[in-house]
């Protein structure tokens, strides 16, 4: 199999699955039993949550633990929407993020919330300018991707936290997803507020994810119950999930450190191969995150080169695995501008840091002899 | 050559004053330095005309400040930038400097440069002009003040090259940990004995902690949290500490029982004392310290330090005594011990509180009261079964979990 669909999920490292079935088997108290079964459950939990804030370079309190990108991405943007809508009730994102960010968007403009989506150039990205021109005095969050999920392109998110730092009643939230161990975002230096982690996008388990919030920011929690996370959300913790978790973070910005040049230059290969290709059409910009490079070939629907490459056990997707088995044209794309053609068409390969040269020249040959072909069967 | 921090030029706090045990404590501060440092390996500590220096070679210089930044003995620091005896590399090594020192382009500075080496063609007074105009022309609202300005950019020309200094690094002053004596505190969770800990290694002591623990009536937590301050205090020792946990419970449930309620806290504290001077004397701790603070709570009248004060004839050093609690949370929130310290478990203070407690206690009756108690094998029996464990804030793990991550 060669699995090219690493920005849908990855394939979890088997120590850290390892570290999941130990803490579930040896450490399952309820961290707030308060018997020694609890107290060393939540002592784990207090050990992770300091690892996890020592790999962030951010204090252990701004560390709050969820069940994954969606649900940080709808506590961060909902929990500010609600926690501080008598102070304005304008909220601003892009038109290229990820549904889970979107959808919540659109669900608080049905609740008399007023939302601006910025617009992307053709390369994805939102300006400095757009986001200066959309704050106002009601405007209460900026949300926006890191890197995006279908072209892997990189938002500005350093100068936009810097310049939201003039606006101080403005939070700024980035949903960091996509970008973990493959574009570096230190958080402090982009003055983010908020940012979302999802443990299955870097070898962790499914189910697992991660908020930062900042000191001194407040959320209405979604989930009310316990005292747990800071009163944010509440709900007995995941302390399997979430040392899984670290540990995956730990081992990923190891791997990073190692291997981010040799994934630039492997995803550089594909595209300038695809370039070469007849009828193909590469989306992603060439200021990129290493691991995501997105192509369309107008004419082919892209179910049908998912299936071609599936034949040859390779793994690849269409737009986001969450909007996926929607046949519209892909929003994303849309909104760079790309033609309803391209749009629709659009192939993801996304990589991970396990993969190695020998897969991408045999994923090069494959689509070398799978394109052309199908293009001629179409075109006739 | 690109400008690079080439070394760390620290300055001694009160060191200087010692006079003839001055090598002494300059030694031991190197000492301490080295071992905060080992980190580094290619780091190299040299002492030299009443400075030391931390000469990099190549280490990073983030990393390095930030741990002697907390180092007692040091009065303040300055990194040092090293390039080559050219114009325009001096020039780029003030640029880099001025905007390392002022990253928002704001302020004020002044050129100092002097010539060690005279064969330098460009003199002081023109290498000043000149640095400060190319500093003037390649930044934002920064200024010159030669009078009093933000920050002062010394550059000394020398024969093997040009050294730019302009950032100077409070520490945390005091005297190097291990010239004084060492010192047992009463470390109870609470607020205050952590800060009093601090202060003491401040002076330069030996720290060791003595902590009273009554199960089944003080959760595992409490005990867990004065373990985690324990760590938290190392970090400023600069070495692992020793904390000694007394087995509390049977003496506290036999003084509950023997002593009047409003006189409880006061023979409860003399026991703890003696216990302490016990562990201490058997550690070869010279002194005890604890957290209280004049009038704070009823065990902290002057009436009850009396009368408390009564069974030992050890020192009990107070560093907090004139404090308010005001300053003190100051304190623990600076040096990271608050947030801990505030966590709502039971501590052996606290639960036999009787609901009066004599703010005004007296030696006659508290000697009375405990003539109905066995004192001597009470408190032989507790540190007996006092058991210590070493606790170092470089172990950020407990070893149970360190192979989960």
């Amino acid at each position: 199999m060669i699995y090219f669909d690493n920005s849908a999920t990855t394939r979890p490292y088997p120590e850290v699955v390892e570290t999941f079935a130990k803490v579930s088997v040896d450490f399952f108290g309820n961290p707030s039993s308060l018997h020694p079964g609890g107290k060393q459950a939540e002592r784990l939990l207090v050990q992770t949550r300091e690892r996890a804030a020592s790999l962030l370079n951010v204090d252990f309190k701004e560390v709050l633990f969820t069940s994954g990108g969606t649900e940080s991405n709808n506590l961060a943007i909902k929990g500010t929407a609600y926690q501080h809508r008598s102070r304005g009730r304008h909220l601003i994102t892009s038109e290229a993020e990820h549904p889970s960010s979107y959808e919540t968007f659109r669900q608080l403009e049905q609740e008399g919330f007023n939302v601006t989506y910025l617009p992307v150039n053709n390369k994805g990205i939102v300006s400095l300018d757009d986001v200066k021109q959309a704050v106002g005095h009601e405007t209460v969050l900026v949300s926006l991707l890191h890197v995006n999920n279908e072209l892997g392109s990189i938002n500005p998110v350093e100068q936009i936290g810097n310049f939201l730092l003039n606006h101080p009643k403005v939070l700024f939230h980035v949903d960091h997803v996509q970008g973990v161990g493959k574009v570096p975002l230190h958080l402090k230096n982009a003055k983010v507020d908020f940012c979302s982690f999802s443990s299955h996008k870097f070898h962790g388990l499914k189910g697992t994810g991660l908020l930062y919030a900042r000191a001194g920011t407040k959320l209405s929690p979604i989930f009310k119950g316990g005292s747990q996370e800071h009163q944010m959300r509440a709900g007995t913790e995941n302390v399997a999930g979430a040392t899984a978790m670290v540990k995956a973070l730990r081992m990923t910005q190891d791997a990073a450190v190692k291997r981010t040049k040799e994934l630039y230059r492997m995803s550089e290969r594909l595209i300038e191969e695809l370039k070469s290709i007849d009828g193909v059409y590469v989306n992603t910009p060439e200021e990129r995150a290493p691991h995501i490079v997105n192509f369309s070939v107008p004419g082919l629907k892209p179910e049908v080169l998912v299936q071609s490459y599936g034949e040859k056990s390779m793994y690849v997707s269409t737009k986001s695995a969450c909007s996926s088995k929607f046949a519209e044209p892909s929003r994303v794309l849309t909104a760079c501008g790309f033609s309803y053609e391209r749009a629709a068409s659009g192939v993801r390969v996304s990589l991970s840091f396990e993969n190695t040269n020998e897969e991408m020249s045999a994923f090069i040959d494959y689509t070398k002899e799978m394109i052309p072909s199908l293009l001629k069967v179409v075109n006739r | 050559m690109e400008p690079v921090y080439d070394h760390i030029l620290i300055r001694y706090a009160e060191l200087s004053l010692k006079g003839k045990n001055r090598s002494h404590f300059e030694k031991r501060l190197q000492h301490n330095i080295r071992t905060a440092l080992r980190k580094f390996p290619e780091v190299k500590v040299k002492r030299s005309f009443g400075r030391m220096f931390v000469e990099l070679h190549g280490e990073d210089v983030q990393g390095v400040s930030d741990i002697l930044q907390h180092l007692f003995g040091i009065h303040s620091f300055s990194p040092a930038l090293k390039t080559d005896n050219e114009l325009d590399g001096i020039k780029a090594a003030a640029l880099f400097a001025i905007k390392d020192a002022l990253p928002d382009e704001e302020g004020t500075f002044k050129v100092s440069a002097r010539r060690i080496d005279k064969s330098f063609p460009v003199r002081s007074q023109k290498l000043n002009y000149e640095l400060g105009s190319h500093i003037l022309q390649n930044t934002g609202d920064i200024t010159v003040d030669v009078h009093i300005p933000d920050v002062e950019v010394k550059v000394e020309v020398r024969q093997e090259a040009t050294y730019l200094t302009c950032k100077t690094v409070k520490g945390p002053g005091g005297l190097p940990i291990g010239t004084g004596g060492r010192v047992m505190l009463m470390l109870s969770g609470g607020i205050d004995s952590p800060v009093a800990g601090y202060q003491m290694l401040k002076r330069g002591v030996d720290l060791q902690a003595v902590h009273f623990h009554s199960p089944p009536f003080t959760n595992e937590r409490a005990l867990q949290k004065v373990k985690d301050l324990t760590k938290v205090l190392s970090r400023y020792a600069g070495t692992e500490i020793t904390l000694h946990v007394v087995p509390f419970t049977e003496a506290q449930k036999k003084i509950h029982e023997a002593v009047p309620g409003e006189y409880e806290m006061t023979i409860m504290r003399r026991v703890m004392l003696r216990i302490a001077e016990k562990v201490a004397a058997k550690n070869k701790a010279l002194a005890l310290a604890n957290g209280e603070s004049l009038g704070q709570v009823a065990s902290q009248t002057l009436d009850s330090m009396f009368t408390i004060n009564e069974v030992t004839t050890m020192p009990v050093l107070r560093p907090l005594v004139a404090m308010d609690k005001l300053e003190v949370i100051d304190i623990a929130q600076k040096i990271d011990t608050y947030e801990l310290s505030i966590l709502p478990y039971e501590d052996c203070c606290t639960i036999f509180l009787p609901p009066q407690t004599k703010t005004k206690p007296n030696r006659t009756k508290a000697n009375r009261f405990e003539g109905n108690l066995d004192i001597e094998a009470l408190v032989e029996d507790a540190a007996e079964r006092t058991y210590k464990q070493t606790l170092s804030s470089a172990e950020e793990l407990d070893k149970e979990f360190e192979d989960l991550f």
